[in-house]
């Protein structure tokens, strides 16, 4: 058994200055649990941790909550604003309500779970992160997607994957429309093996992946076609 | 940017606390954009009387010897509520005829608006509108991005009987439907984009059209970027344009609806960690009826 190490510190942001909340979970060679009471609607909290810390927020937050991320598991505990887990290179962030626009926009690491629904733009431009999330994705999801995997419970709004690179999504329920270049793809053993271990990762591993469409890029995109010469 | 708040009771035990709660939801918007500010207030009793027409006026200084009608004048910052025993169509002409130059900032019954140029902070404060009361009212902070910033320039557009709307955006093709509107009759106050949204509106209502009709015929006809809130007397409707890239909050309570741009202006109200909330769908118009 490991021993027990944990210090739980708690801020409280309706006494204490975000910039000071953020500035402590900045300081070098942090450890221990962190829980951020009363964010109110707040932005940028938890933003820039870089540490193998927990950090759970209590209550709703504002835009680019737990953005820049790396390491840290850090667990909203209420609906997030704009871009939350913007840019996250690694670790885990956890929404365990909704997600307003743009969830996990360039993120390039990382596993961002969103239990309820994420608004438009979920995953836009995502270069590498996993994103799971419980509900329905707005349109324009995994908007001009490089790398990583987009998981969707239940539905996708119009244009999903629009000028997608690569990058896999996974929608179980009704895709609205597909952007350009997005196409629905064959579900192969590994990505069966793959979709399971990303829902088992977010807590819902009672779904059968046989009812989950993959989807992905054409490729059509990727190289100037002579047909287009006189869009240009 | 800019900030939009509307807070609609459905309590009559919290009509005191309305011009409070309205305030601490607008100020917290401050951060959005501050160089003007706006409110309409629904209801309460001493700015707008029951039974009385009222009319919000700007840019002049009116005296009640000057208009024509009974009638009682209240100066809150720069607007001038006047009210008479009279409907409030008499009162605007009556009013217009006495001072044709000034800003009609909204006109109606039980309905004031407030608006000026400054942080809502300091306008708040002069206005006093901690201790209004009512069942509605609605909000506005503004950064500048389509006119100039003048009163004039200031939301809410109030341009039909007891209507308000405030906008969060900006309409791309404004310039266009303001020519066919002023070539329909139509008479315009500023070069501001939402005022254009607001008498498109207005225009529709008084052709018949409900609220949720109005609002549709905007979504088609207007190109550009909008998170509306549009209220009457007793209504108060929400909508976002297809793109949705600005923000909107609603939240729900037996008590209350209400709608931010961001959820930190409702994070003040009373029962709001119990309340269902939700981010409105692109071009879903959600109205709210007392």
């Amino acid at each position: 058994m490991e021993p027990v190490t944990a210090t739980v510190s708690t801020f409280d942001l309706r006494t204490t200055p975000l910039r000071e909340v953020n500035a402590a979970l900045h300081k070098p060679d942090l450890s221990g649990e962190f829980v951020i009471a009363n964010p109110d609607g707040a932005h940028n909290v938890a933003v820039g941790v870089d540490a193998p810390v927990k950090v759970t927020v209590d209550g709703h937050v504002g835009y680019y909550a737990a953005g820049m991320n790396q390491q840290a598991e850090i667990t909203i505990d209420g609906n997030a604003g704009t871009g939350v887990a913007e840019n996250m290179m690694s670790g885990t962030v956890w929404v365990k309500g909704s997600a307003s626009q743009s969830a996990g926009a360039t993120a390039h690491g990382g596993l961002l779970v969103i239990e309820g629904d994420a608004a438009a733009r979920c995953g836009i431009s995502m270069k590498g992160v996993d994103i799971v999330v419980g509900g329905n994705v707005g349109h324009m999801s995994a908007f001009m997607a490089q790398a990583g995997r987009l998981v969707v419970r239940g539905n996708a709004g119009e244009a999903l994957g629009d000028s997608i690179y690569e990058a896999r999504i996974y929608v179980r329920g009704d895709v609205a429309s597909l952007g350009a270049d997005c196409v629905a793809k064959p579900m192969r053993s590994e990505h069966h093996e793959e979709l399971e271990y990303l829902l088992k990762a977010a807590g819902f591993e009672g779904d059968d992946t046989a009812a989950y469409t993959r989807y992905g890029s054409a490729r059509n995109l990727y190289h100037f076609h002579v047909d287009n010469t006189s869009s240009y | 940017m800019c900030g939009i708040v509307g807070l609609h009771l459905r309590t009559p035990d919290l009509y005191p606390r309305l011009g409070e709660l309205l305030t601490g939801m607008l100020c917290e918007m401050g951060e959005r954009g501050s160089d003007s500010a706006g409110v309409a207030v629904y209801g309460d009793p001493v700015w707008t009387p029951p039974g009385r027409g009222c009319v919000s006026v700007l840019e002049v200084t009116p005296t009640a010897e000057a208009i024509e009608l009974d009638v009682s004048i209240v100066r809150l910052g720069d607007t001038y509520l006047v009210t008479a025993e009279a409907s409030s169509g008499e009162l605007l002409d009556a009013v217009k005829a006495a001072y044709p130059q000034a800003l009609i900032a909204g006109f109606g019954a039980d309905m004031a608006v407030l608006k000026g140029v400054g942080h809502p902070r300091e306008l708040t404060d002069g206005w006093g509108l901690t201790k209004a009361q009512g069942w509605q009212g609605v909000g506005h902070t503004r950064m500048a991005t389509e006119s100039a910033v003048t009163p004039a320039g200031c939301h809410p557009y109030a341009v039909g009987p007891e209507q308000c709307m405030v906008h969060n955006g900006s309409f791309a093709n404004h310039a266009t439907i303001r020519r066919e509107l002023r070539a329909a009759g139509v008479q315009f106050d500023s070069e501001n984009d939402t005022e254009v949204g607001a008498r498109f509106i207005a225009e529709q209502l008084a052709h018949g059209r409900d609220v949720e009709a109005a609002l549709k015929e905007l979504c088609a006809v207007f190109d550009g970027f909008y998170t509306l809130l549009v209220s009457n007397r007793d209504s108060f409707a929400v909508v976002r344009d297809a793109i949705a890239c600005k923000p909107a909050v609603i939240a729900e309570t037996d008590d209350w609806v209400a709608m931010g741009s961001e959820y930190r202006a409702l994070a003040g109200l009373p029962g709001v960690e119990s309340a269902k909330i939700w981010e409105p769908e692109p071009e879903v118009i959600y109205a709210w009826n007392r």
